[in-house]
């Protein structure tokens, strides 16, 4: 009796596919909304440095003298504050994970110089 | 969830095991006890429920002033005191099961202990 | 009578994964008493409230635990909104609930996994972690993440969902409630799991009164601390506390069967009775003086939030009492004449998050 309350769901198992994929074989697709890692639009970004302020992991540096942006990929914690928070709207958070590495990886974006922009 | 029922009253070290008699004997549940970085003192929050109702007790302790342990009444509290006790260096007397600053292990004696009072003071 | 022995137990033990510390003392094979011992973890995340702004908190607050996550990113949030007296939308209301009780859902088939392991029957332990992967996948579409869920905020929830994403919520709450149903009645009938769970660890009413336990430890014997009681969003979408009288491991068990298969009815009348309007407010300024205590039921039990504000960005402390903190005294109290072999699956029953407690 209490052998068979089992039973059922072994018996499916042996002739059902296996809930697992074959990871490295079939690729894993992410949903559209999933927080992987955050894309910068530098021609749109007017360094105001809310992102760098708003990043609870201070993941993000902006250079105002150097006109440039920098993400640290491995502290960043894919919240998507940035994004919600940038008022041009230049930072947006994509599918896709960063990759893991021996190193920490950092990116460095240059931000052209905006002709109307005075600061 | 709606959190209309509560209120907050202050206590005097003195007066926590007598709060803590009392209310054990009126059936209230012993929710928490948690410290609050102050200057020249750590006040001690203290909240008991009964039926979905809290009520917190603010206990202004000075540094270097024991306060009698909760834990004949509710024992429970041992947690909670032995935590105080390791982040914020109140003593707690009479306890039922003290660990003696060995229940958190941590690289800094009592990080959250707040400052001396001795600034503020002359300020004021 | 024998001699009596000192046993360590953790907090690296093959039989339990988390950083918890017991010294059983033993007489013979049965444990006399067992003095708990935690702070392996400490973390500290509570202190950074004073430096982070109110508003940014909430992600460092929602990484206190991984389980219930979508919880203490509510308990925070609903602590704060108190303090600042914002009233949120009754959408968000209804979408909090609606993801809490996603999160117990995927909290109790990970805990029903787990004592399935811990009792020896590992191909149940699979079939429950199998189920619980479909509530992982739903949050990851609606909300970004699979686990931290970055989804509320103080002030609401940061998205709304498409009709598509509350057709798929109530698909995915269909297959859970056949699949449950076959699995708990392994939990419910199968003599190997009652011969195992009937009658160990038993924790009486007074017990739990007097060690002041919450969540399912105190549901299995009895006693209604539930704070879902008290919301009247809950008992709109038909929420009854589930108790049960026993107080052994397996009514601990069919609490957390039974609120699964409640919460799944609480899933799908909130998608039904979804009230339209906005998803979140605006929160703006500077904390008030003042202090505001929240609580939330978790899957744990009930989680206590404090926050005390001054006048700035920044709170002065913000205070979080997870559920295990609680039942550490209750769990000590279960211990006491049991068996050894019984010690890591009483420990489990207790549903124990030991990093959630030490923050």
């Amino acid at each position: 009796m209490a052998v068979m309350k089992f039973g059922g769901r072994l018996l499916r198992n042996l002739f059902s596919k296996p809930a697992t994929k074959m990871y490295p074989v079939v690729p894993r697709e992410y949903p559209e909304r999933s927080r992987g890692h955050i894309e910068f639009d530098p021609t749109a970004c007017i360094t105001c440095n809310i992102c760098g302020k708003k990043c609870p992991t201070h993941a993000i540096t902006i250079d105002k003298a150097a006109r440039t942006m920098t993400i640290d990929r491995m502290n960043c914690i894919q919240c998507g504050y940035c994004a919600e928070s940038c008022p041009k709207k230049c930072i947006t958070i994509v599918p896709g994970y960063t990759a893991p590495d021996a190193q920490k990886v950092s990116e460095t974006f240059q931000i052209p110089e905006k002709p109307k922009e005075q600061a | 969830m709606t959190e209309n029922t509560q209120t907050f009253e202050t206590a005097t070290p003195e007066e926590v095991p007598a709060i803590a008699e009392r209310l054990k004997g009126e059936g209230y549940r012993m929710v928490q006890i948690c410290g609050v970085t102050k200057t020249g003192c750590t006040e001690v929050l203290y909240s008991f429920d009964r039926d979905f109702s809290v009520r917190n007790f603010k206990v202004d302790v000075p540094f270097g002033t024991p306060v009698k342990s909760i834990t004949p009444w509710y024992w429970a509290a041992f947690v909670y005191e032995n935590e105080v006790h390791d982040l914020f260096d109140v003593e707690f007397t009479d306890s039922r099961l003290d660990y003696k600053g060995n229940f958190f292990r941590m690289s800094r004696k009592t990080p959250w202990k707040g400052k001396e009072a001795e600034e503020t003071k002359e300020g004021a | 009578m024998g001699k009596r022995t000192i046993v360590p137990f953790g907090p690296q033990h093959p039989a339990l994964p988390e950083p918890v510390h017991l010294d059983l003392e033993l007489e013979d094979e049965t444990v006399v008493r067992a003095i708990p011992s935690i702070g392996y973890v400490h973390r500290g995340l509570e202190k950074l409230a004073e430096k982070r702004d109110y508003n940014d908190m909430i992600y460092v607050m929602e990484r206190v635990c991984g389980i219930c996550s979508f919880g203490h990113g509510w308990g925070y949030a609903g602590a704060v909104e108190g303090l600042m007296g914002v009233r949120i939308p009754d959408r968000a209301e209804c979408l909090r609930v609606m993801f809490h009780e996603l999160s117990r859902v995927h909290s109790h088939l990970l805990w029903l996994g787990l004592l399935a392991d811990g009792l020896g029957f590992d191909s149940l332990f699979m079939h429950c972690w199998r189920i619980r992967e479909k509530v992982l996948d739903v949050f990851e579409a609606i909300t970004g993440g699979r686990v931290i869920m970055s989804f509320c905020k103080v002030g609401g929830v940061r998205k709304d969902l498409t009709p598509e994403m509350l057709k798929m919520v109530k698909d995915t709450c269909d297959m859970i409630e056949d699949e449950m149903r076959k699995t708990a009645l392994v939990f419910m009938k199968d003599s190997s799991v009652r011969n195992r769970l009937c009658g160990t660890g038993v924790l009486t009413k007074e017990d739990v009164i007097d060690l002041c336990a919450v969540g399912p430890v105190a549901r299995g014997s009895g006693v209604n601390n539930d704070v879902r009681t008290t919301s009247e969003m809950y008992r709109s979408l038909g929420f009854e506390p589930i108790l049960y009288d026993e107080g052994d491991c397996w009514s601990r068990c069919m609490v957390r069967v039974d609120e699964i298969m409640q919460s799944l009815d609480i899933i799908r009348n909130a998608i039904a009775n979804l009230p339209e309007g906005d998803v979140s407010v605006p929160v703006k300024g500077n904390a008030p003086v003042g202090d505001f205590m929240f609580r939330v039921e978790q899957p744990r039990g009930e989680a206590f939030y404090y926050v005390q504000g001054n006048g700035t960005k920044n709170l002065s402390r913000a205070r979080v009492r997870t559920p295990t903190n609680i039942n550490i005294p209750a769990m000590t109290k279960m211990l006491q004449g049991c068996n050894l072999q019984d010690v890591s699956m009483l420990v489990i029953t207790i549903d124990p998050c030991i990093s959630c407690t030490e923050r």
